[in-house]
């Protein structure tokens, strides 16, 4: 067991390593620079002065090496666009933001998603199976900014009921439209996997003994059934996680909330690629670690699996 | 099912011969969502192609009296900023999402398909090399990838330097930026038939009929021509179609984020950016282009549970 933690930890390294160059080399491929954009063209003396101060007339190498040690040491290094604030400090101040709105979004999507996959499944081929079915399929076929325009113009314009946009932390009204926006994509995943995962493990045959004990079905689905169930639903943790990081790009951005994800679209946008290439590590970071645990979990909740 | 089980009692002893295709058919056509989705998408593609005939205006054709209109008779689903009529912006917008959804089938059938049977039956370095490389691209979120790759594709194709660089920028010029979508779906559309097809041909190439086949002196090519390939076909029919929903979504995204297709091209994803801009006060403009994405999206899904259910009940392709 340790040894297989070991080498998997040893896996996520190169990993990570070979994204970071890749994006490296992208980002310092990639011609132009926030500055040539400006309507008044700037004088070659500022725009030297510019260069220097972010080490863009070093040889690449060189600023590769730079980038990479200042990286391990936690600094990400100046953003083109803002004066006032390193990467670091951007992230540092956008990230809990959108931590927070997207370990909302999971809470919700696993509160709604987890019990209407295993109503679809009892009720299996009724018409609630078909209502869970159509709402589990708009869930996964809608695009976050689709879903988050239509909640806005239903709960805020049409019902008034709620702000149409701002952040205001997660016990603020303002939060309940970009967690239904963002949850709404894991929870219709949830819910497929939960309903096929149940279907199959109903036919089992300790799913028999259970009944013929003469439990009630409440306790049969609840004890026995969704216990076995769950645990193929885990190993999608990591493709929820990557539904809410790129929905939060579009619902952050639609929703004026101060999150990473909307710092990623304005940094390609305003080509900061220091900021772009900072944020991207961030988040093959995160999906990096977030596998790991699910590849891990897999151990603690089915005994019978054993690592090598 | 249960048709299944009255035919067995019902005296129709000639029956035509089944075939896994009428098969299919048969079983799809008893899908009531599938059929529904398949005639939506079937309109959709009529509409797509004869945009000219059937958009009441021009998609560009501006009327600067008449702009903001509700939904009304003149314009059945009203008129934006600039007085251009929203249903035939929609119409036309339907070209640029049905060309994404027939490129990215291309792209699976002409990268992911070939690269799985390679990786499949040759193995060894051809293996490790396909498959390293989809682990690396699937491990990470599509549209993360999709944007790196495009903003560095937009720079480059806007000033295009050598002549190779200079024909695909012109021609992403003349395309409207369609071109640079192309690639950037490229990147990623074909990774999930890759393994597919692969897995599938790993399994295959075990079975008797594959043994036999080489015992009557079949070259690899026929092999994989005429008896792998046949088989993989059904899987990949039904992940390609789960695909398509994805590629016009992503293309949506994109040109919702200013990445994609550039004005005056009326993507449905411009239209719902334009719509967002103008919710508080006309919020008609996004609801029509934001309902018909999803509805559409919502069609090729169900279509590719009917696919799904119709070529094999124990497939199972995410």
């Amino acid at each position: 067991m340790t040894t297989y933690v070991l080498r998997r930890l040893l896996w996520v390294l190169p990993s990570l390593f070979v994204v970071f160059t890749l994006t490296f080399i992208l980002v310092h491929a990639t011609p132009g620079s926030p500055w040539d954009e400006s309507d008044k063209p700037l004088p070659a003396a500022v725009k030297e002065n510019l260069a220097r101060q972010y080490h863009l007339d070093d040889p690449l190498p060189k600023q590769y090496i730079d980038y990479l040690a200042n990286v391990l040491r936690g600094d990400f290094g100046p953003s083109y666009r803002s004066v006032e604030r390193s990467v670091s400090e951007i992230i540092a101040a956008t990230l809990p933001v959108s931590a927070q709105l997207g370990l909302a979004s999971m809470l919700f999507a696993i509160v709604v998603g987890v019990p209407l996959g295993a109503l679809a499944a009892v009720k299996h081929n009724t018409w609630i199976d078909y209502v869970s079915s159509l709402i589990t399929v708009t869930g996964i076929a809608t695009p976050p900014f689709v879903r988050v325009s239509l909640l806005i113009v239903f709960f805020s314009l049409v019902l008034g009921w709620l702000p149409t946009g701002g952040w205001e932390g997660i016990f603020d009204s303002r939060a309940i439209i970009p967690i239904l926006a963002i949850g709404l994509g894991p929870a219709a995943i949830l819910a497929r996997y939960t309903r096929s995962s149940l279907l199959e493990v109903h036919g089992q045959d300790f799913i028999r003994t259970a009944r013929a004990k003469g439990l009630t079905e409440t306790a049969v689905v609840i004890r026995h059934a969704m216990k076995n169930a769950l645990i193929p639903v885990v190993t999608v943790a990591g493709v929820t996680l990557a539904n809410v990081i790129t929905a939060s790009f579009f619902v952050e951005r639609i929703y004026s909330v101060p999150g990473i994800g909307r710092q990623f679209v304005d940094s390609v946008s305003g080509r900061d690629y220091p900021l772009l290439l900072g944020i991207v590590l961030v988040f093959a970071l995160l999906i990096s670690l977030v596998n790991l645990l699910v590849d891990l979990s897999y151990g603690f909740l089915d005994p019978r699996i054993r690592y090598r | 099912m249960t048709t299944r089980a009255a035919t067995l009692d019902a005296p129709v002893p000639i029956r035509r011969p089944a075939s896994l295709w009428r098969d299919a058919w048969h079983r799809l056509v008893q899908n009531r969502a599938a059929v529904v989705s398949l005639a939506y998408i079937v309109l959709l593609l009529l509409i797509a192609v004869f945009a000219n005939v059937v958009a009441p205006f021009p998609f560009q054709q501006q009327d600067l009296d008449n702009t903001d209109l509700g939904p009304g008779a003149g314009h059945l689903f009203g008129t934006d900023g600039l007085g251009r009529d929203e249903l035939s912006r929609l119409i036309y917008g339907s070209r640029i999402s049905l060309a994404v959804a027939l490129v990215d089938v291309l792209i699976v059938l002409v990268v992911g398909v070939p690269l799985g049977l390679a990786a499949g039956f040759f193995g060894r370095w051809v293996d490790v090399l396909v498959m390293r490389t989809v682990d690396v691209l699937l491990a990470f979120p599509n549209l993360l990838l999709v944007i790196v790759v495009i903003t560095y594709l937009r720079a480059v194709l806007d000033q295009p330097q050598g002549p190779l660089l200079g024909i695909i920028g012109s021609l992403d010029g003349i395309t409207g930026g369609l071109l640079g979508v192309f690639i950037a779906l490229g990147l990623v559309s074909w990774l999930t038939v890759a393994r597919l097809v692969r897995g599938q041909v790993l399994s295959l190439k075990e079975k008797e009929f594959i043994e036999a086949a080489r015992m009557t002196g079949a070259a690899n090519g026929r092999i994989i021509f005429r008896h792998l390939l046949p088989n993989t076909l059904a899987p990949v029919i039904v992940a390609a179609t789960f695909g398509i929903p994805g590629a016009i979504a992503t293309e949506a995204g994109l040109s919702f984020l200013g990445l994609g297709v550039r004005p005056p091209l009326p993507s449905w994803g411009i239209l719902i950016a334009e719509g967002v801009r103008n919710m508080r006060a006309f919020p008609h403009e996004l609801l029509f282009p934001a309902v018909v994405l999803a509805v559409t999206l919502i069609c090729f899904n169900f279509l590719g549970d009917g696919l799904r259910d119709a070529l094999d009940p124990k497939l199972k392709v995410d």
